[in-house]
């Protein structure tokens, strides 16, 4: 057991699993002789080989189509694209294919590989760095998308996603990479999949995230303790497929929520989860579900990002609206 | 830059080489190779031929009938898919565009299930029989399939395994950045693949020489290191002898080839279109005097290993064969509509599953307006 950060629970996740099974192979760029621009798979190539540990031309769109040819051999490839923003060119490898050959061949021939990336911004990056691109994925049949919000989840979700069958965009909360560390034990055991986990208990509200906003959104929590007001904190973790019952329980508990993401707003997923709440979880209601969310104009540089970017304030101002449509 | 430029030294040059046994006219330009000199064989070979274009010829008339949906026949390229099919052993894999049933019905398909493929039955690409059932499925999207073989080929050589990979695309395909990118990384890790380009002269309306500035697509190679070849597509000699020479030097560890088969598309892209809206019926009549089976037929005739009754006898079982083809298709059952929701993943998530009862409950529906 180790005090591990986000991105080193990432690299012994990948060592352990590399370790536990022959087939794992990663590749993408930069991440072999040096270890990935970010550090997720320093120490690989020593300890599994060129062969097992690829450094790929530049080239992501190839990146994606050779992680999905391997994988129909039973190879299971680890992909790392660099920065989300750099995900759109394998968009089409993606959605066209990775989703699709086990349906296409009726199960003849599967994808089961992961795609990793870093996703979101705050970390001064140039354009292109600092995308959140879950929903293109979320809304993709055929895709599992999940984004975890802490070490010890990063180890066990990449666990689950590297053993999981079918296709999963995993993507990783780059500005939390390194802010906090957390106890991760090496047990080789995973995460479940297609499961929310709630991460504190309370009655007055129910705030649901992923992701590095799921950082902002415990803050935010602790924050309105201070007040009073008892927030319950659901990481969602899966997007796709998304646990709904979880979402609802809790919701049927507090009776308030607010839905916090770096996304653009329009079609966010937060907007799938509040027409869920609308349609399933209405009468539970004392107020309508809010969203937080970025803004619907294109991701700033790095000079503006933290007006873009949701922070506390926004989220605890989100909450106040909540509270005064429907006061405890 | 030039010969008697004094600061410039020449770093590279290409050649392309375009490999013919057999002219036009079926007479032998170049000492056969000893395959070719097995009667048994040739016949084998013109047999695929013959049989695939009564399958196509059935087809298009479904089609035209309104029992199939969009078909793309593959009529005067039947030497290329018939060379792929044969020169491949079971164990390689094969990942075609969507005009090879000459190889795919060598490799296992049925007849009757590129027929559901056309008729929109996901059921069609589900292929059981071997060699076929590790093969890759149609592919509509253009070049995407080509960069898979990288990965697969990567597989293969990971594992030790002395098994090649052939991917085939058409000319318009070249142009897509997928295939460069599969092209400039094969030899980066010397991979058994070979990617063989059906060059049928169109893509859709485009001409082959509006595609492309590259003289040649063979040459398209050298820009990965591979030293891409031409070969008369249209003799199933020279392109079976040109692919088994390349996929067996793929399979000892020499790495990737790409080969260039010049064969001609004589009918329209697909039954949803009209190619004498773009070329002209002149241009079709002089490439049918290029047919691949012609040419095979007079061969065969000229050394007296054909005759009259033969071919009336194949064309017969032939035509039978597509007939058969096309009841078993017309006989398979629909399934319901909440099999669209089997194998979307391994398992369907608990949560999907009231979607799945939906369409069950509401069963098959034909288009309202």
């Amino acid at each position: 057991m180790a005090d591990l950060a986000l991105i080193e629970a990432v690299n012994l996740a990948l060592h352990s699993e590399m370790q536990r099974d022959a087939n794992v192979v990663v590749l993408g760029e930069d991440i072999g002789r040096n270890g990935g621009v970010f550090r997720a798979t320093v120490g690989l190539l020593d300890a599994f080989g060129a062969d097992r540990v690829i450094d790929t031309p530049l080239a992501e769109n190839l990146i994606a189509a050779m992680s999905i040819g391997l994988a129909t051999q039973g190879i299971r490839a680890v992909a790392e694209i660099q920065f989300s923003g750099f995900l759109y060119p394998c968009v089409d490898q993606i959605v066209s294919h990775a989703s699709r050959y086990r349906h296409r061949t009726q199960g003849r021939l599967s994808c089961p590989l992961v795609i990793r990336s870093p996703n979101g911004g705050g970390i001064h990056a140039p354009e292109h760095h600092s995308e959140s691109l879950e929903t293109v994925f979320a809304h993709t049949p055929g895709l599992r998308v999940v984004s975890p919000s802490t070490p010890a989840r990063a180890y066990g979700l990449l666990l689950a996603a590297i053993r999981d069958p079918d296709p999963v965009i995993f993507l990783e909360p780059t500005r939390i990479y390194r802010l906090f560390k957390q106890a991760v034990v090496d047990d080789g055991e995973a995460l479940p999949l297609d499961t929310a986990f709630v991460d504190r208990e309370g009655s007055d509200i129910t705030l649901i995230s992923w992701g590095a906003m799921m950082h902002d959104t415990r803050l935010a929590a602790d924050r309105l303790a201070e007040e009073g007001i008892a927030a319950e904190l659901v990481d969602i973790a899966t997007l796709k497929p998304l646990d709904l019952d979880t979402i609802l329980t809790s919701v049927a508990k507090t009776g308030r929520c607010v839905i916090v993401q770096e996304s653009p707003r329009a079609g966010g997923w937060a907007s799938e989860i509040a027409a869920n709440l609308a349609e399933h979880g209405l009468m539970s209601l004392f107020a309508p579900p809010l969203r937080v969310s970025g803004y619907d104009c294109i991701m700033p540089l790095a000079r503006h990002e933290h007006s873009y970017i949701p922070g506390v304030e926004r989220i605890v101002a989100e909450v106040r609206k909540v509270f005064a449509v429907a006061p405890k | 830059m030039s010969h008697s430029d004094p600061a410039a030294s020449r770093i590279a040059s290409f050649e392309v080489f375009f490999t013919q046994f057999l002219d036009p006219d079926g007479l032998v330009r170049a000492p056969l190779p000893p395959f070719a000199r097995d009667a048994e064989t040739l016949k084998q070979l013109y047999r695929a031929m013959i049989e695939t274009r009564a399958f196509d010829k059935k087809t298009v008339a479904l089609q035209r009938t309104g029992q199939l949906g969009t078909y793309a026949s593959c009529l005067g390229q039947e030497a290329v898919g018939t060379a792929i099919g044969t020169a491949l052993r079971p164990e390689d894999i094969y990942i075609p565009a969507y005009r090879e049933y000459a190889a795919q019905f060598l490799r296992g398909v049925a007849m009757h299930e590129i027929l559901l493929y056309w008729a929109g039955d996901e059921r069609g690409s589900a292929w059981a029989a071997e060699p076929a059932h590790h093969d890759f499925p149609l592919s509509v999207p253009i070049a995407t399939h080509m960069p898979h073989a990288i990965g697969v080929a990567y597989a293969l050589k990971l594992r030790r395994e002395p098994r090649v990979v052939l991917a085939s695309c058409g000319d318009g395909a070249t142009s897509k950045g997928d295939f460069y990118e599969a092209i400039s990384s094969a030899r980066v890790w010397n991979l058994p693949v070979v990617f063989v380009v059906s060059n049928n002269q169109w893509a859709i309306s485009m001409p082959r020489e509006r595609q492309t500035g590259a003289e040649t697509l063979a040459q398209k190679g050298i820009a990965g290191g591979i030293n891409g070849e031409q070969v008369d597509g249209n003799d199933v000699i020279a392109t079976r002898f040109v692919l088994e020479r390349a996929i067996e030097r793929a399979r000892s560890g020499h790495g990737p080839a790409l080969i260039e088969a010049i064969t001609y598309r004589l009918h329209d892209h697909t039954t949803a279109d009209d190619a004498r809206r773009y070329r002209s019926e002149e241009e079709v009549r002089t490439a049918w005097e290029r047919c691949p089976i012609r040419r095979l037929k007079r061969y065969l005739e000229s050394q007296e290993l054909w005759n009259a009754n033969d071919e009336e006898a194949l064309l017969r079982s032939a035509g039978d064969k597509a007939e058969a083809a096309a009841r078993t298709f017309l006989a398979v059952e629909p399934r319901t509509p909440e099999t669209m929701f089997d194998h979307l993943y391994a398992q369907l998530p608990a949560s999907m599953q009231w979607q799945r009862e939906e369409v069950r409950r509401a069963g098959p529906h034909a288009r309202e307006h």
